[in-house]
């Protein structure tokens, strides 16, 4: 939580920075981590379609990776995914 | 002139709150400050009715009911059984009813001892506008005996007030009755 | 400079509003203030304003269509009264907190039950703790010149907040009465062009209205409110003294009538206001040291402006025209009494709740109130007494 004082913060609640959620990471509330295994990869994209929070990370068209500042861990992509190119670990491990 | 208070008797339909507002105006044309207010109820045609005036050179303060008129207006003679209309009026006040038979008899009914006016004002409605409404003729009558108000603002006033809601015709006519009352009236 | 109207006090809300000539107006109809609306509705019909107005189905909605209009950029305009502004109660609160500057004439009828359409100020003084500014208005003429008033004041940029203009139903909305009116363009150059802050419809600068506000971050928008407020009075002093140099006619956030040498003082609002006047110069008349402390601005209540005009009188009466059930005293006793607290030689204070559901207060009761403090004893026992009820 920030320590903004009533003098500081804008009146009424109102937000001034559009799109500022961005700046919340939600990376940290994942219990499992999805794993992205490039050589089982066939570009399919499903994963990138499912992901509820845009977390795969797509250049040139293709999966390179995901995004843990924002992935949640909810597992769709894992579930989605029609050649077991993501696995789940558990978090809290040292990586 | 210091703070004139006038009631208006009558009864639901009968013009009672507009009498109450064409005076107020027409002496606001003069320069002064004016109220105009009806006794707030359930507005029922036919039903008794109260309305007041209050004129004054000064800013008008006061914002109670009218307790104690310095004149009373009754536009409805039937009223005078049913309704005290001499209520809070003071001996040195004025009385005016629209009332068709004698003076005397009027007195006698009222037991008041101040001025007494009678105008048959609904006779004179019939015959210049055609409906008994006695409200405008008794507002004529009354800038007649009162004095308060000069005829031609008082005239002046009911044009302005008519102007929009009814035909040219219709408000020639009240203001032929205007003329008849403040020529007619008994004085 | 133009001709006094005979008109009455919703009239004078709606000729002033059509001055103003705000963007949006929304509202629904409610007895004693439907005729406001009506009559400013024929000028929408007419073209002689370029407002939209919004006809909506309820007072809740009326109220939500001025808080989106506001925070998309408009200059906006309401009113409503008693029950009317109890069900817009939750929206009252959101426009104050969003800091939405708006005018809401709200002509004061009681609230029911038994239902009943006629004044007192219970409708008002159920949301005196909502945030918005209070202005209380003694008759016609002041409705019309507090309507101008309120767009500077809450427009301004250090208050930013809504303003209710209140005035008493049917004895001053619905009474025919002098108002001197100001020309278009003197109304228009100093109310001045309206400068949103955070418009909606800026689509260069995206910005949130009402987001969820835990207890991360509320008390502190809260507190800014109390700011607000503070800021504001001084503001609306000055505000109501450059409305005087336009109009000719200053108010004050209240107005003292032959209070410097008064030993008995009546402190009330609104129309009793001003038959209290009435009755102070009848007494004056017989040497009687009496006068009035008539209040307008409710919110922010002035406290420590009261105390220093009453530095010095004798004896106080409160007059309430609402009761707080199960309170010690009506809400403007409470605030007088409290404002009185650290006052050297307290005055003797008591109150009175009168008026109720539209129960007339006349010049002999008022004279009453006066006659009952010259005859009191020094030391006052804080009663609450109910004048014009039968029975007491």
């Amino acid at each position: 939580m920030s320590e903004k004082t009533w003098k500081e913060v804008p009146m009424g609640g109102l937000i001034l920075e559009a799109g500022n959620a961005a700046e919340y990471l939600t990376g940290d509330w994942r219990t499992e981590r999805p794993i992205f295994h490039e050589d089982k990869c066939k570009q399919c994209l499903f994963c990138w379609i499912c992901c509820p929070d845009t977390s795969m990370i797509i250049k040139d068209k293709k999966v390179i990776g995901i995004d843990y500042d924002y992935c949640k861990g909810c597992g769709i992509c894992m579930e989605v995914c029609p050649f077991d190119a993501i696995e789940m670990v558990q978090e809290g491990g040292d990586e | 002139m210091g703070l004139i208070e006038i009631r208006w008797h009558g009864r639901g339909g009968q013009g009672v709150v507009t009498a109450s507002e064409l005076f107020a105006e027409a002496s606001m044309l003069e320069g002064n400050y004016i109220q105009a207010f009806p006794e707030f109820g359930p507005e029922r045609m036919g039903a008794p009715i109260k309305a007041f005036t209050r004129i004054s050179e000064a800013p008008i303060t006061i914002h109670s009911h009218v307790y104690t008129p310095d004149i009373v207006v009754v536009l409805d003679p039937t009223l005078l059984g049913q309704v005290n209309v001499t209520e809070g009026l003071s001996d040195d006040g004025i009385i005016l009813v629209n009332y068709s038979k004698d003076l005397e008899s009027l007195k006698k009914i009222l037991k008041f001892k101040g001025k007494v006016y009678a105008l048959d004002a609904t006779k004179l409605a019939l015959e210049k506008i055609g409906r008994p409404v006695a409200n405008t003729s008794c507002a004529g009558a009354l800038v007649k005996i009162t004095g308060l108000v000069g005829i031609d603002n008082f005239l002046a006033a009911t044009v302005e007030k008519f102007k929009e809601k009814l035909p040219e015709k219709a408000v020639l006519a009240n203001k032929e009755a205007i003329m008849a009352a403040y020529n007619g009236v008994e004085q | 400079m133009a001709k006094p109207m005979a008109i009455s006090g919703n009239f004078a809300a709606a000729y002033s509003t059509k001055q103003i000539n705000p963007h949006i107006v929304a509202a629904y109809p409610i007895t004693p203030q439907t005729l406001m609306m009506e009559k400013f509705s024929e000028y929408v019909a007419n073209g002689e304003v370029d407002t939209e107005l919004i006809c909506v189905e309820s007072e809740h909605s009326a109220m939500s269509a001025c808080i989106g209009a506001a925070a998309a950029g408009g200059r906006v305009i309401t009113s409503t009264a008693a029950n009317g502004l109890a069900l817009m109660f939750e929206v009252v609160y959101i426009a104050a907190s969003l800091r939405l500057p708006m005018t809401m004439c709200v002509m004061n009828r009681a609230l029911s039950g038994p239902i009943n359409i006629h004044c007192d100020h219970s409708d008002a003084m159920g949301v005196r703790d909502s945030g918005w500014i209070q202005v209380f208005n003694e008759n016609a003429q002041e409705v019309y010149d507090t309507m101008f008033q309120a767009c500077r004041i809450g427009e301004h940029k250090d208050i930013k907040l809504p303003v209710m203009v209140n005035f008493d139903g049917f004895i001053t909305s619905h009474k025919v009465e002098r108002v001197d009116v100001l020309d278009d363009d003197v109304v228009q150059d100093y109310i001045g062009k309206f400068e949103p802050m955070y418009p909606l419809l800026d689509v260069d600068n995206p910005l949130t209205y009402g987001p969820l506000d835990l207890f991360d971050y509320y008390f502190e928008h809260k507190r800014q409110q109390v700011d607000a407020m503070q800021k504001a009075l001084p503001i609306i002093e000055k505000e109501m003294k450059a409305y005087g140099k336009v109009s000719g006619r200053e108010y004050g956030i209240m107005e003292s009538y032959h209070l410097d040498d008064a030993d008995y003082v009546i402190i009330c609002m609104s129309s009793t206001a001003g038959t209290t006047k009435f009755v102070v110069d009848r007494m004056r008349a017989q040497g009687k040291k009496v006068g009035l402390l008539k209040l307008r601005l409710f919110r922010p209540f002035p406290a420590k402006q009261i105390a220093e005009q009453l530095a010095g009188v004798k004896r106080i009466a409160v007059l309430d025209r609402s009761e707080s059930f199960g309170a010690f005293g009506g809400p403007l006793f409470t605030e007088v009494r409290n404002a009185l607290y650290d006052v050297n030689d307290k005055p003797g204070i008591t109150g009175y709740v009168y008026g109720l559901g539209g129960r007339d207060i006349s010049a002999d009761q008022i004279e009453g109130v006066f006659n009952k403090l010259i005859s009191a004893p020094d030391k006052m026992i804080g009663d609450i007494q109910y004048l014009g009820v039968r029975g007491d």
